[in-house]
């Protein structure tokens, strides 16, 4: 098993963070992984991405320039990955903000409409992990209880009582997650 | 049990310097590296190991206070990026004069002059070649993991200690950024001074009446006694050169070509063989874990056996030229690389390869 | 006639030279006071009894070879950088004794930030600092020191304050930072004066022992040979010249 995930969007948006998630989630599973982010100017108000790879062998680039998933979080990361997704690969995203939906008809395409649902559930902050729940529900890589260990593990001990609102948000995120475009 | 964390390059760092005993960090920040003072300032050493951190008033006070930390015996560290190692240069020449241990990590940025602060392999020269004045070298380190970036803190010590030489572990952002599973050792416990005293009676520890006094310098005024002595740095090269090269090979038994590449352009490159592979292309990689000693004598002869040598850098074609040297012209080699910050991925190394070698 | 023999005697000695001094010859230019300067540092070094703790840290200028000496174990730094290697020294064992020896051109121009930083921090070290207006070791270009009006090679006319700006009182400016526990300015042209600055560079280091924090002391001292003037003269015109500009005296003390 080896999945390459890009999750981009603006800074601010927890893009690094879930990304971290998801990778302290690999490592409890015992797999393989690498988080690399695009570091710089770019993070503070403008766009933020990650390239998350789990797998059960040794990774090689930790650097990719296409993907098997793709998670956009705003528009100039959607003009920008959208054609950076494998064929047959997956593209979530949040229509939040999207002026120009995904074309793409050779690619899997799922829409979690997280912003607006954080914003019915009065938790803004737990925005990225509704993303991530709906990622999960479409492609399982890692089980859920090695995701509540990795929240865990990312999170400082002080922040442990928000644990379970987290895990209401991924719920959440399983349930709202909708199919767009299907490729057989 | 062994303990596995998952944690940035930077932060191994600071972890494996407290664990394998370092006596002092002395820093200035500078991005992309800061994460490593912060951790170790974060982890308060001091507490626990005894071990000093200080928060320099610049690169050329961090290299001179562990200039100080090495005359007295003790394992001292610095590290910065790019503009901030180019400031230590003066003092590592002097590290080097007077034959001091010691490590510097530069988690190199792109330049030249301030730059960008993203990832790129364009202090190779400066690195390797001397980037301070006179005829000295700097063992050279290049990681291509995290787990190599902790690990690598304590074979330079040994390093450092073993030629009373400065070592240079040659990262960059890519490797100081990104997080990977790591696994940390053991807290070793620090030297004491009676350790000190006994196995490096060269250090200012204070002058004991049994012994002359200990004096750190490099200055020796007499040409004569300079050349004598340069010789004699010359001939510990030569021994760093037969002994310490490291390097690691992939698929290169039965590969018509060769990429070279160190650090973070390793790892690219080695998604570049698997797609190469797949396209029925016969590549393989030789990673030069020493940067300097260069791992020439291995490139020599699979010259004998390959069409040609793609270095692949983020630089506009530095180790190119030591690919070249060592090889002597019997096959064809090129340089790829993106610079300035940007990074090639694993694609463009394939075109490169496709382009420049085999359609060539 | 008595025999001379008769006279030699431990208990008739008045005056023995200290064994923190090494048998070399100075390669100080005769009537310099950098001689008389280590002389008290090693006196004051025997009479507290810590050669075998002190470290030493030597400069680049004319006292770059001033390891050769004190009968301790020395360091010699990168030019004006000698804070910081004290600074490191003194963290990494803290039960030794620290001290640097710089002149004007390393602690006033080159090093500033190193001596600025290394003060502000409250290092608990001994900077001794030997202030002679002139680069000797290089052949008597103008340093950050040189007074208005006086000649140097790389200002021939004499210092032009329009152009070069006014010498740095450099003691001054430390005294301002609350690290430094002990500031003075002393100078070895009298024996009066030597008596002085011996009493200063004790009260340093036993600043040191105390952990009081960073102590400087400055030695106002002639350069006979730069300032091309016999020892005499360059004596008087120190004490005409220097003095009214660096007055002697601590400058802070607490």
């Amino acid at each position: 098993m080896k999945e390459e995930i890009i999750i981009a969007g603006f800074g601010g948006q927890g893009v690094l963070s879930m990304g971290k998630i998801l990778a302290y989630s690999g490592v409890m599973g015992d797999m393989e992984v690498s988080w690399m982010p695009a570091y710089g100017p770019e993070m503070r108000g403008g766009t933020a991405n990650v390239t998350v790879i789990l797998s059960d062998e040794r990774i090689s680039s930790p650097i990719l320039h296409e993907y098997d998933t793709a998670i956009i979080l705003n528009q100039q990361s959607m003009d920008k990955f959208e054609k950076d997704v494998k064929p047959g690969g997956t593209l979530i995203y949040d229509s939040n903000g999207i002026t120009h939906h995904p074309t793409r008809t050779d690619i899997n395409i799922y829409r979690v409409d997280a912003t607006e649902e954080a914003a019915r559930m009065h938790s803004i902050k737990t925005f990225n992990m509704i993303v991530l729940g709906g990622y999960l529900k479409v492609n399982p890589v890692v089980e859920m209880k090695n995701v509540i260990a990795g929240l865990k593990k990312s999170l400082p001990e002080r922040h442990h009582h928000l644990i379970p609102m987290n895990e209401n948000a991924i719920a959440r995120g399983t349930e709202i997650i909708k199919e767009v475009s299907m490729v057989e | 049990m062994r303990e596995l964390k998952l944690m940035k390059g930077n932060e191994a760092v600071a972890e494996a310097a407290i664990r394998c005993g370092v006596d002092g960090y002395f820093g200035y920040p500078i991005t992309p590296q800061s994460e490593i003072m912060e951790t170790l300032m974060d982890l308060r050493p001091w507490e626990s190991t005894g071990m000093v951190v200080l928060q320099a008033e610049s690169e050329i006070a961090s290299i001179n206070m562990v200039y100080g930390g090495a005359g007295c015996g003790k394992r001292v560290m610095t590290t910065s990026s790019s503009p901030g190692v180019s400031l230590m240069q003066e003092g590592l020449t002097y590290l080097a004069g007077a034959e001091l241990p010691c490590v510097v990590v530069n988690v190199v940025r792109g330049g030249p002059g301030l730059g960008t602060i993203q990832p790129a392999q364009s202090d190779y020269f400066q690195t390797v070649k001397g980037g301070g004045h006179g005829d000295y070298k700097l063992i050279t380190l290049a990681p291509a993991s995290v787990q190599e970036m902790a690990d690598f803190v304590e074979d330079a010590f040994n390093l450092a200690f073993k030629y009373r030489n400065p070592v240079m572990i040659l990262s960059d952002g890519v490797i100081g950024q990104m997080m990977e599973k790591v696994e940390l050792k053991e807290f070793a416990p620090r030297w004491t001074m009676d350790y000190i005293e006994e196995n490096h009676p060269w250090a200012t520890t204070g002058k004991k009446k049994e012994r002359a006094k200990n004096i750190i310098t490099s200055v020796q005024l007499e040409a004569s006694v300079q050349e004598a002595f340069n010789h004699k740095l010359q001939a510990k090269y030569r021994a760093v050169e037969e002994n310490e090269v490291l390097f690691e090979e992939v698929l290169c038994d039965d590969a018509e070509y060769i990429i070279v590449a160190y650090g973070s352009s390793a790892r690219i490159c080695q998604k570049s063989i698997e797609i190469a592979r797949e396209k029925g292309i016969k590549v393989g990689m030789l990673r030069p874990i020493t940067l300097y000693p260069f791992p020439a004598e291995q490139l020599r002869k699979r010259a004998e056996q390959v069409k040609g040598m793609l270095s692949v850098e983020m630089s506009a074609g530095q180790m190119v030229e030591d690919v070249k040297l060592a090889v002597e012209c019997k096959i064809p080699v090129e340089h790829f690389g993106r610079f300035g910050g940007s990074v090639h991925s694993p694609g463009e190394v394939v075109e490169a390869l496709e382009q420049k070698l085999i359609g060539g | 006639m008595s025999d001379i023999n008769t006279i030699i005697k431990p208990e008739n000695l008045t005056y023995k030279r200290t064994e923190v001094l090494s048998d070399n010859d100075l390669s100080y230019c005769p009537g310099c006071g950098h001689g008389t300067v280590h002389k008290l540092i090693a006196e004051v070094i025997e009479e507290m009894d810590i050669q075998d703790t002190t470290i030493g840290i030597a400069p680049v200028g004319c006292s770059v070879l001033a390891y050769n000496y004190l009968e301790i174990d020395w360091q010699q730094a990168a030019h004006g950088r000698a804070p910081a290697l004290a600074t490191a020294v003194k963290r990494l064992m803290p039960e030794k004794n620290v001290f640097s020896y710089q002149g004007d051109g390393d602690l006033a121009a080159i090093g500033t930030a190193e001596t600025i930083h290394a003060c502000n921090r409250g290092e608990n070290i001994v900077m001794i600092f030997i202030n002679n207006g002139i680069y000797g070791m290089t052949g008597g270009q103008m340093a950050p020191t040189t007074l208005p009006g006086m000649p140097a090679s790389t200002c021939p006319a004499g210092r032009d304050v329009s152009h070069d700006g006014e010498p740095i009182k450099i003691s001054e400016i430390l005294a301002q930072l609350p690290g430094t526990c002990y500031v003075t300015r002393q100078s070895v042209h009298t024996a009066a004066n030597v008596r002085k600055t011996k009493k200063a560079l004790r009260k340093a280091f036993e600043n040191q022992k105390a952990n009081k924090g960073t102590s400087l002391v400055e030695v106002v001292s002639n350069c006979n040979s730069g300032w091309k003037m016999t020892p005499v003269k360059s004596n008087e015109w120190m004490e005409e010249n220097m003095f009214p500009y660096y007055p002697l005296g601590d400058i802070k003390n607490k």
